[in-house]
């Protein structure tokens, strides 16, 4: 039988399952493009300015490891789509990931790839298939970011420059959840191992970017499909050539992945099963022992990438107070939603944006009970003398202490570094201060995660919409100019922005009352409900 | 004996559906009381809402004496759950999930535990992801066996186990019942039932349509009797009580009411009887008139 034979049956099964889903990303990349180059094309009107902002990025090494390089100061093209180059090739690389999983391993782990493969379905289908849907999106996202950017009147060859550019890296990190989808049994692994390959990536570009001299990176970023996607250069040189070094890659890895994809059984993976312990530890005894068990090797994860990843940043933010005393540079960060002191208004302005990510992992946490339950894992809990709410309480005390231990994390890690470097430690009660203040914003999300989880179970991803939609407010709605009231809907919005401003109890303690509320009108919601079973 | 399960005209809906539509079942204690019907009949509805898992819109339920939505927590202390489609955490391994879920319901008899990994057969250091459906269904069997409760609730427990599992499953089941501890045992696989039961419900959209032993039920049903005779008969047909009457030479076939035995027989003796073989009505029989197919 031919090895292929089915594919395009599962592809078109694998639209169907998401018609609604794949078009709403679709049309979000290049919204999110188009509408943060037309904000930044009205505020450089001419070439002198931009000259003085693209100076402001490429003086400070931050700026830098997180963006990348400006490299023609004269290019609007290039100073608009900054942050989505490198951002955004994060954001898509996660995409693709996430989509190959979904169609591959996630569908194999529930057995449905079974049920389909006894059918005229060829061995490869299936992963055909993930790969074929995930690589039209990525081009489908790319050509529509490419017309949008064209329309708000930025250069056509720079525009598809960048469309490719993010199509390409996408499809690269498409090809890569395609072999850890072979290497792992589950695919919450796979999409770990690839996340991490994907951090890993990102890094590298970060160190290469910053040890580059004005011409060209170092190294090092030639090792990162994101690297590749910055070094196609929009709109500053149209170097489209690069574009080879992604597509040859994908066709690499994609061989790689179908060459294991012949070795392995059906629901196995490459990577071993290891033989587990015969009976439970004496401490898996209670509801919130098993939420631990089920959740920690995730937490750890985070934390170990928060710690890293802090450490980084607060060891560079250092240099910073020295390079940026430049007027040019005080009134970039200003711009960029910071205050006074440049160097607490990098860390306000880093650290407002990490609140979001920890408010992903609150979300993340809590909606592990919404999981439980359809997975049909809380029913034979509940038929234990386990009760309703402390069922609840015990996936729920993940997520609060989770978010808590990694704001600590974050905080104490920044400041450590920046201690690390100067000497002293005068910053470090500051900078964890700071990095704790946003926890009543982040426990509104897991608040809000358990009210719908009260309600209606399934409907528990709208925290997800929420906080993608507090996210946009924070880093473009003061570009876009929206209205206050569109603002002031953010709790993010209303954190004291420590250590650039004073600190507020008010917003705090009300938020923190506002997130217990929910948590307990979900709490109670949940005992009056049936029990959402497969 | 008082009942270890008492429901009164259960209710309960979903949306449009009536999955339970006045359903009265009791369990006296100390009995394997066998649940019978057909996929979507609402069996698992009913031990679910036993559980306290679903709350039923109208209707009473007690388990042991105490409310099953109310006192659910303290309850389920004293019973275990077989769910039918048995799911587990893919990262934790058997035993891990046996000695949870006996931990969580209040405690486990270790050595229990010990002899019942040993009767199935089970390696309890694999992941749950690895076992077959099956070795899923033992998991959750040894962590309800080896809990030193009053009461089981099996939905359809064997559905996976193999010819000889599914054996050991049965004496297992005995020898819980000559304990004094009671069993409700949802089950589509007739054998089973009519050899674990003492008393059977069958359920039919979402009512209990007959309740009793299987020899009561037997009782109001129709023998099948089947004559060698040396003359060939006539005028059976003419007796009330006797149904699809077959005459092929001298060899009879008929299906008699329970009460109409006594008028059969000295009538069939006139004709003289060569061998007379009279059968009850099997639990197939009786199940398949609830639902309205023919008897085989």
């Amino acid at each position: 039988m031919n090895r292929f034979a089915g594919t395009l049956t599962l592809t078109r099964f694998a639209l169907r399952r998401d018609r609604v889903l794949l078009p709403v990303w679709i049309v979000i990349f290049p919204l999110l493009t188009v509408s943060s180059a037309s904000a930044t094309v009205a505020l450089y009107p001419d070439e002198a300015s931009r000259i003085i902002a693209a100076s402001a990025i490429n003086d400070v090494p931050v700026a830098i490891a997180m963006y990348g390089r400006i490299w023609d100061p004269t290019s609007l093209g290039a100073l608009s789509l900054l942050k989505l180059a490198a951002m955004g090739g994060v954001m898509i690389g996660i995409l693709a990931i996430m989509l190959v999983t979904r169609h591959a391993r996630a569908e194999e782990e529930k057995g449905r790839t079974e049920l389909i493969g006894s059918a005229v379905v060829g061995r490869w289908a299936g992963l055909s298939a993930a790969v074929i849907v995930t690589c039209t999106a990525m081009v489908a996202i790319g050509a529509l970011s490419a017309v949008g950017l064209t329309a708000v009147g930025l250069p056509a060859a720079g525009s598809w420059a960048f469309g490719l550019a993010w199509a390409t890296t996408g499809m690269a990190f498409a090809a890569i959840a395609a072999i850890t989808n072979q290497l792992t049994v589950s695919a919450r692994a796979a999409n770990a191992m690839a996340m991490i390959i994907l951090a890993v990536a990102y890094l590298l570009r970060a160190v290469g970017d910053i040890s580059s001299d004005e011409s060209s990176p170092s190294v090092l970023s030639w090792f990162s499909p994101i690297g590749w996607g910055q070094q196609v250069r929009p709109y500053a040189g149209d170097r489209f050539a690069v574009l080879f070094l992604p597509l040859v890659f994908t066709a690499v890895a994609l061989w790689a992945a179908f060459l294991l994809e012949s070795r392995r059984d059906l629901g196995g993976g490459l990577l071993p099963d290891r033989a587990g312990r015969g009976t439970a530890a004496p401490s898996l005894a209670s509801p919130l022992a098993l939420a631990w068990r089920l959740q920690y090797p995730m937490l750890v994860g985070w934390l170990a990438a928060y710690v890293i990843l802090s450490g980084i940043v607060g060891s560079i933010v250092n240099d910073l107070s020295g390079m940026l005393d430049t007027p040019e540079a005080r009134r970039m960060v200003a711009a960029l939603g910071g205050t006074d002191v440049m160097l607490d208004a990098f860390t306000a302005m880093e650290f407002a944006m990490i609140a979001f990510v920890t408010a992903a992992y609150g979300i993340v946490a809590a909606r592990r009970l919404a999981t439980e339950e359809s997975d049909g894992h809380a029913e034979p809990v509940l038929a234990t003398s386990v009760s309703r709410t402390s069922y609840l309480v015990s996936h729920l005390l993940v997520a609060l202490v989770g978010t808590a231990l990694l704001a600590l994390a974050q905080g104490a890690s920044f400041g450590l570094a920046t201690a690390a470097q100067t000497g002293s430690m005068d910053r470090v009660g500051a900078t964890v201060a700071a990095s704790l203040s946003y926890l009543p914003a982040i426990w509104l999300m897991t608040g809000l995660v358990i009210l719908l989880f009260g309600f209606v179970p399934r409907l528990t991803f709208l925290a997800w919409v929420l906080l993608v939609g507090f996210f946009l407010v924070a880093e473009i709605g003061a570009l876009l100019e929206w209205p206050q009231w569109v603002m002031d809907t953010s709790p993010f919005a209303h954190m004291p922005k420590l250590p650039a401003a004073e600190m507020a109890w008010t917003p705090l303690v009300v938020l923190t009352i506002l997130s217990a509320a929910l948590m307990a009108v979900g709490a109670w919601r949940f005992r009056q409900r049936d029990l959402d079973t497969p | 004996m008082s009942a270890a399960i008492e429901t009164v005209d259960l209710v309960k809906t979903f949306g449009h559906t009536k999955a339970l539509d006045g359903l009265s079942l009791t369990v006296k204690e100390g009995e394997v009381h066998g649940f019978l019907g057909p996929n979507g009949a609402g069996k698992t509805t009913t031990l679910r809402c036993l559980l306290g898992l679903l709350r039923a819109d109208s209707g009473s339920a007690t388990v042991l004496g105490r409310d099953t939505w109310r006192d659910a927590v303290e309850l389920h202390r004293h019973l275990a759950y077989v769910p039918g489609d048995v799911s587990l955490w893919p990262n934790l391994t058997g035993g891990e999930v046996i000695d949870l879920l006996g931990r969580l319901r209040g405690g486990l008899n270790g050595q229990r535990r010990a002899e019942l990994i040993e009767i199935f057969d089970l390696d309890p250091t694999k992941k749950s992801r690895a076992y077959s459906k099956g070795n899923k269904q033992k998991v959750a069997l040894i962590a309800a066996l080896a809990s030193d409760v009053e009461l089981l609730l099996l939905d359809e427990p064997t559905a996976g186990l193999d010819p000889l599992m599914e054996s050991m499953f049965r004496t297992l089941i005995l020898e819980w019942r000559g304990e004094g501890r009671s069993v409700l045992l949802s089950s589509h696989i007739l054998s089973e039932a009519e050899a674990l039961s003492d008393r059977l419900s069958i359920i039919r959209e979402g009512r209990i349509v007959e309740t009793g032993t299987l020899e009561q039920m037997r009782h109001l049903r129709r023998t099948s009797v089947t004559a060698h005779l040396r003359a060939t008969p006539v005028g059976i047909d003419a007796l009330t009580g006797v149904h699809e009457v077959v005459v092929e030479g001298t060899h009879l076939t008929c299906q008699v009411d329970a009460e109409a035995l006594d008028g059969l027989l000295p009538l069939l003796s006139t004709f003289g009887i060569e061998a007379i073989v009279t059968q009850p009505p099997s639990l197939e029989q009786l199940f398949l008139q609830h639902y309205g197919q023919a008897s085989t």
